[in-house]
């Protein structure tokens, strides 16, 4: 694993990429901190963090596309894959190796409060927590366009594709409250994802018992639902979207809280991704 | 050290291995040889863990490679089809990352990467980018990294594709001294090349196994028979009569030939039958003089034709007698060409001997 580790990390900094990542996130924070702590004089990094997570979209993307889609691509996924080392190790290797990079500009961040505290009294505590939570956020957007680096064999893609899932993300909010918060919404999206997925099983499997049987069952359990406990059913479309916005959760570090419920999203976030990647390159060997 | 048992891969519908099962002893070489599209990669891939099967078994010293796959992959050194380089790093950074990656000691590194270097000579270019390097040493420097960590067993997927004429013997040669402390097992659709370096060849055809034998036998195996081809001067209705009278030819033919009042004549004979000196006395009795008699065995080529071809057995006896005057054609061309190639490396060794003797004196 610290082959890998060491490896990806040193590629990261012979080609551009790793200078690129760093200086896009500091130029967006300069600029928005500038903007709040400098010119509106507020003691607190939190908003100007919170204002230049935005180049995420941006960054992570340049960050990720190249993981595994160019290992795929240039073949070299074989010397890793017939190496003795396990797949769960390259993963992780490659993993820590961009949250890495994307360490650098944050450690350079963890100065600014200390430049602040010349001029004045600094929440230190909050501001460490919500640069913390900085870091989280993008480690989980991370691990997200690793794993969409690893299902396909083009980087071009691998960008476009992680760039549009997290720019979704970022509107998942505002789509949540735009849908009405009724149990009858949920029943109707509930079951459109359930026919979304008996499609899905039936495209993995190529049989047609399987899916309808599992279709049939979650949509005659939904219904017993809307039909007995309807309450349950209510605004619960909303909180599946909700938690799908991966921007949500950094804001109740920037309100100055250290939320353990974010921080588990976030691992968990991180965790399922790693998984998620492990089983597509996993499945690749298989198909 | 290796054993494959039952080995299927399907895609799709599509069989790339077909209950393939083999076993490889040790400190040999091996050849893989098949068509394009023979199932060759993919059994290597599985092999060597990068694929999985769709059924079947690979054992490696004890390991199974689907339980035990780290303890199993570090008994393997494979060089892919197309080397796994890196295009912005150096040789050297490549091999020591490997290295790295296949868990040498530290201490032991730097010699070890060293001497791998001298091995497969690309100590010239380690410090160049391997994006800059040519083709040739590209596939050095991954065939340098199969080596990394002196493996038990080295596979080689088409080792020699892309190489000139020196390099490709260069490579052979470097194949040869493995075998000596190493099980290699290559694969090639180079006949020739099988035949130079391996001691135990394995024919495969559209994912099933054909033929395992060593070269020589795999020879004999087809034709079962010793071929004597002459040119005798002479009518032909008298060369036919002569040979008519000697019962121990098992079949002739005879075609006409590029020289003047001649016959060309094809013999076959049962197995270790000499007829030579019988033949020599009857024509020089009936006044028909020899002007040139040759003994071929089948080649290997001829046999993986025959067992790679894609008729079904009815038809097969009518192959092989095609095969025959195809092969008469091949051989002259090949033997010509040969000549001609081995005269050219040759020279382009014997030029670079002096050109590097020329550079020490400087």
């Amino acid at each position: 694993m610290l082959a890998i580790y060491k490896k990806e990390l040193k590629s990261y900094y012979t080609s551009m990429i790793g200078y690129v990542v760093a200086a896009l996130t500091l130029v967006a924070v300069g600029i928005y901190f500038y903007a709040y702590n400098l010119l509106s004089l507020s003691p607190f990094i939190g908003y100007a963090l919170s204002g230049a997570s935005i180049t995420l979209l941006i960054v992570v993307p340049i960050l990720t596309m190249r993981s595994l889609a160019e290992e795929q691509r240039s073949k070299t996924d074989q010397l890793l894959l017939t190496a003795p080392v396990s797949i769960g190790k390259v993963v992780m290797g490659k993993f820590l190796a961009m949250v890495s990079v994307i360490l650098l500009p944050v450690v350079i961040i963890c100065f600014y409060p200390l430049a602040l505290a010349l001029f004045g009294k600094v929440p230190f505590l909050s501001s460490y927590s919500v640069i913390f939570g900085f870091l989280l956020l993008y480690a989980a957007a991370i691990a997200v366009g690793m794993f969409i680096s690893s299902i396909t064999e083009s980087q071009i893609i691998a960008a476009v594709v992680s760039f549009g899932v997290l720019f979704l993300s970022f509107l998942m909010g505002g789509i949540s409250g735009m849908v009405s918060d009724t149990a009858k919404t949920s029943l109707i999206a509930f079951t459109v994802l359930i026919i979304a997925l008996v499609f899905l099983i039936y495209g993995m499997t190529k049989n047609v018992v399987v899916p309808v049987v599992v279709g049939l069952a979650a949509e005659g359990a939904l219904i017993a639902v809307y039909l007995l406990k309807s309450a349950w059913l209510a605004g619960a479309i909303n909180k599946v979207l909700n938690s799908l916005d991966i921007m949500s959760r950094f804001n109740t570090f920037v309100n100055g809280t250290l939320d353990l419920g974010a921080v588990l999203y976030y691992l968990s976030v991180i965790g399922l991704f790693c998984f998620l990647t492990y089983q597509s390159i996993e499945k690749r060997r298989w198909s | 050290m290796i054993e494959v048992k039952n080995l299927v891969k399907r895609y799709g519908g599509h069989t790339a291995v077909n209950d393939l099962s083999f076993e490889v002893e040790e400190g040999q070489i091996y050849g893989f040889l098949g068509p394009n599209g023979a199932g060759k990669s993919t059994t290597m891939n599985i092999i060597t863990g990068y694929l999985a099967p769709s059924e079947g078994q690979v054992l490696i010293n004890g390991h199974d490679m689907f339980e035990e796959p780290e303890e199993a992959k570090k008994c393997i050194g494979y060089l892919p089809e197309q080397p796994p380089l890196y295009m912005d790093m150096t040789p050297l950074e490549y091999l020591n990352f490997c290295a790295e990656l296949k868990g040498v000691e530290k201490e032991k590194r730097p010699e070890m990467i060293r001497e791998i270097m001298g091995r497969t000579k690309i100590l010239d270019v380690k410090d160049r980018l391997i994006r800059n390097l040519s083709k040739g040493y590209r596939q050095r420097v991954g065939l340098a990294q199969a080596l990394i960590g002196y493996p038990p067993v080295i596979i080689l997927d088409e080792p020699t594709v892309g190489l000139d004429p020196k390099q490709i013997i260069e490579i052979r040669d470097l194949i040869k001294d493995l075998g000596k402390h190493h099980t290699v097992i290559l694969s090639s659709h180079i006949l020739s090349e099988v035949s130079a370096v391996c001691d135990f060849v394995m024919i495969i055809s559209r994912g099933e196994l054909v033929a395992s034998d060593t070269p020589d036998n795999l020879s004999k195996l087809v034709l079962g028979s010793n071929v004597l081809e002459l040119t005798v001067k002479g009518a032909k209705e008298k060369v036919e009569q002569i040979l008519k009278g000697m019962e121990q030819i098992r079949e002739f033919e005879i075609h006409s030939s590029t020289t003047p009042d001649c016959v060309a004549v094809t013999i076959k004979t049962n197995e270790m039958v000499d007829l030579r000196e019988d033949l020599s006395y009857e024509f020089a009795g009936e006044r028909c003089p020899i002007l040139e008699m040759k003994q071929s065995n089948m080649s290997l080529e001829d046999v993986f034709l025959e067992l790679t071809a894609e008729q079904p057995k009815a038809e097969a006896e009518k192959a092989k007698r095609s095969l025959f005057r195809r092969r008469k054609k091949k051989e002259e061309l090949t033997i010509a060409e040969e000549v001609e190639q081995e005269a050219g490396i040759r020279e382009e060794s014997a030029d670079s001997e002096t050109e590097q003797k020329q550079e020490v004196e400087k």
